[in-house]
């Protein structure tokens, strides 16, 4: 299937950085895609890349196996930025209508849109509310209806849940997944990697201005897996060190737990076996297989890119 | 363009119907003639009285030197400096040994400082005295010499400017007032609105709204749909007070008692000539509110309001751009916005000099180039506009003026849609000037 939006060896320097350097990836139609980044890695800039505020300096978006013209395509792309973006003292009808208006929805048009999403929220009675008038958790909804009300192809969240509670963050989950459903594309950019695994199928981790990680969620998974297992045990204390795995640790809460590590080249089953031999009362035994929150920080500490410094180019 | 005018709309409805803006359209002309009748009256009533001991060794000023409501002389024996206070003067005036033909020196000691006013006053009367003196030592009478000071001042200087074959009246202090007062207008709606506009781009930038806009609409129609937005705001303003004004004067002379309202009818359809016996009928403020009518009706009010329109809307938009491209630089700290703002608002104010300085002048090469020059011109041209058209700013003149006005506020929206587009998205750095004016002038 072709992607819907595919970027090839995109490049943006700034006058002290090179904020994205030579990036490419393709993003599939209908998927919930999360890119991800250390604060500082390029994320924004690639995003606005992606929204048309910026321009590459290098390199080519391709939106539906077409060369990506922000004046003609940005209809089909919906942005939602971290924070704000929304007029304070503006009443929030009016402004929906606004917004909607200036994404090229006709008066009529967009008001039928905006009655359908307040009612599906529980907005209505926000009608003539101030935006000021709003907490974080209502504004936040009320961006994120702002951003599908054009019902784009793309929609681009840049941290959709922070300041939702959980409730709020099930009900704009539910709708994520809808729309993907329906066949819009979704970037989800956020620094919360148990989000990710829980909501995207794909993924791309940026650092420094260059892609280091591409792929599904559980093949990454499988690709950084440390070969761990956790074995259950009535009797914890007859697990010894020996040559086919090391004992990494015995959890606190649970004592009857302890996390193996295989030796190289070791089967599980071969493990299995021998534990079995060894009389051992097992009661489970699984691999535990990385977070992608343990993948990020081994990745980015790798790089020593807590700060990213500023070079001369 | 059709954003374009989207965004128009609610930069111009979101201001207007404001209750902000409706209170001040209304408050401020109320404030203005309060403000002008107020001093006026300060003026009259408002003046400190003084009590001058004069001591005047060969009795030379007595009689001579003639007290007004606010100075009293008097001539008291036995007062000096070290008890004219005790004695409840507020003031003592020393007169030297008068000599004819000699310079002297008078001093004056006072309980409190003397404003500059009244010692100039003070010092015309000692002259005045003294010249009375000189003629009346070349023999003439004291009462012709009174009869004289009386007689001189009936007369009046009526001054014409010719103008082609036709000569008009021309009236100065008119002129003056009103130059004044479209320059103070100009000067005070440019400051308004110029940081109503950066305000504005600021709430867009600190609120991430640009982002979430930029990505829909060109920076370009972003900064100009603001612009417009507000400039027509402030067209409204105008128009609305200028309605207001005429209303007012309407009913203040319908309020005036009918009598007069009659004699000013009268004067009005006799042209201000009536008989000798009319013209005393006539009481003062009759002839006063004539006065004031008829020079209004000789001031070529369409004129004057058409060109304040025109160097409103240019002015605005000439400063309003740059206005904006401040606005777009600027992070969340205003004491950034303080320090970037000076270089505009400088030669606002200083425009705002040179008007009163043109007002007194508005003849001279200076006055000719600050209202040619975009920086100063919508307020030294309204300035000298007032004066006549084409007797004092030829046609061509004007024509120069509004062009290059034109032409600069054109500039000035290109150069700052280049700062504007670059700001408005970039966060956290403290942006220098110099690398503002990299931006603007960076080519694409």
């Amino acid at each position: 299937m072709e992607p819907l939006l595919s970027l090839s060896h995109l490049v943006k320097h700034y006058a002290t950085q090179k904020a994205v350097d030579d990036i490419s990836f393709d993003i599939q139609k209908g998927s919930i895609f999360g890119l991800l980044g250390p604060n500082g890695a390029g994320k924004t800039t690639l995003l606005r890349m992606i929204t048309g505020i910026f321009y590459p300096d290098g390199g080519e978006i391709k939106l539906e196996g077409k060369h990506f013209d922000p004046l003609l395509d940005i209809r089909e792309i919906g942005y939602m930025p971290e924070e704000r973006g929304l007029y304070k003292k503006m009443k929030i009808g009016e402004q929906a209508l606004y917004l909607a208006q200036l994404r090229g929805l006709s008066k009529a048009e967009a008001m039928e849109r905006i009655k359908y999403w307040f009612e599906k929220f529980e907005m209505q009675s926000w009608w003539n509310k101030k935006v000021e008038d709003l907490s974080k958790g209502m504004s936040q909804k009320l961006q994120f209806v702002i951003t599908v009300l054009h019902e784009p192809k793309l929609i681009i969240l840049d941290e959709p849940f922070s300041g939702l509670d959980p409730l709020n963050a099930n009900l704009i989950k539910d709708e994520i997944y809808a729309l993907a459903k329906k066949g819009a594309t979704i970037i989800f950019s956020t620094h919360r990697m148990e989000q990710v695994e829980e909501i995207c199928d794909h993924i791309v981790l940026v650092n420094l201005g260059k892609k280091i990680l591409d792929g599904t969620v559980s093949d990454i998974k499988q690709q950084y897996k440390e070969y761990i297992f956790a074995v259950e045990t009535s009797h914890p204390e007859l697990i010894k060190n020996n040559a086919l795995f090391d004992i990494i640790e015995k959890e606190e809460k649970n004592p009857n737990k302890v996390l193996i590590k295989l030796s190289h080249a070791v089967a599980s089953n071969d493990v299995l076996k021998y534990l079995i031999e060894q009389q051992i009362p097992i009661t489970s035994y699984n691999e535990v297989l990385p977070s992608l929150n343990d993948i990020f920080i081994q990745l980015v500490e790798d790089t020593h890119a807590k700060a990213r410094a500023f070079q001369n180019i | 363009m059709h954003k374009i005018w989207i965004i128009i709309q609610r930069e111009y409805t979101s201001r207007v119907k404001n209750k902000r803006f409706l209170i001040v359209t209304f408050l401020v002309p109320l404030l203005m003639v309060g403000l002008i009748v107020g001093s006026a009256y300060f003026s009259f009533k408002g003046t400190e009285e003084r009590k001058i001991a004069v001591v005047d060794p060969n009795g030379f000023f007595k009689d001579k030197l003639k007290s007004t409501k606010q100075l009293k002389f008097e001539f008291p024996k036995d007062v000096d400096t070290s008890n004219y206070k005790e004695k409840g003067y507020s003031d003592i005036l020393l007169m030297p040994l008068f000599e004819a033909g000699t310079k002297a020196d008078y001093i004056l000691r006072s309980k409190k400082s003397m404003g500059f006013t009244l010692q100039e006053k003070i010092s015309g009367k000692i002259n005045a005295a003294i010249e009375d003196q000189m003629l009346e030592k070349a023999g003439i009478q004291q009462n012709v010499l009174d009869s004289i000071h009386s007689s001189a001042q009936v007369a009046e200087l009526k001054a014409y400017e010719d103008e082609g074959k036709k000569s008009k009246e021309s009236n100065a202090a008119l002129a003056m007032g009103i130059g004044y007062g479209s320059g103070l207008l100009i000067y005070i709606t440019m400051f308004i609105y110029g940081t109503m506009v950066m305000r504005g781009v600021m709430e867009e930038k600190t609120n991430r709204i640009a982002e979430v806009i930029v990505s829909s609409v060109k920076p370009f129609e972003l900064m100009l749909g603001k612009i417009i937005g507000i400039g027509a705001v402030g067209l409204t303003q105008f128009l609305m007070w200028i309605i207001l004004v005429i209303t007012l004067t309407g009913v203040g002379l319908n309020l005036l008692p009918v009598e007069i309202q009659d004699q000013v009818q009268q004067l009005q359809q006799s042209n201000g000539q009536m008989g000798a016996l009319g013209m005393a009928q006539a009481s003062e403020s009759a002839k006063n509110v004539y006065a004031i009518q008829h020079t209004l009706a000789t001031t070529n009010w369409t004129l004057i309001i058409g060109c304040f329109l025109f160097y409103f809307l240019g002015g605005f938009l000439f400063y309003a751009a740059l206005f904006a491209a401040i606005g777009s630089v600027v992070n969340e700290d205003p004491q950034d916005a303080q320090s970037l703002m000076f270089p505009i608002t400088m030669p606002i104010i200083f425009s705002y000099i040179i008007t009163n300085v043109v007002i007194q002048n508005p003849n001279t090469p200076m006055a000719f180039w600050a209202s040619i020059i975009p920086f100063s011109s919508p307020m030294v041209m309204m300035a000298r506009i007032s004066y006549g058209v084409p007797t004092t700013v030829p046609y061509w003149e004007l024509a120069l003026s509004m062009v290059t006005l034109i032409g600069g506020f054109l500039f000035t929206t290109w150069l700052s849609a280049k700062i504007y587009r670059t700001g408005i998205l970039m966060y956290g750095k403290k942006v220098t000037w110099k690398e503002m004016i990299k931006w603007a002038f960076a080519k694409s």
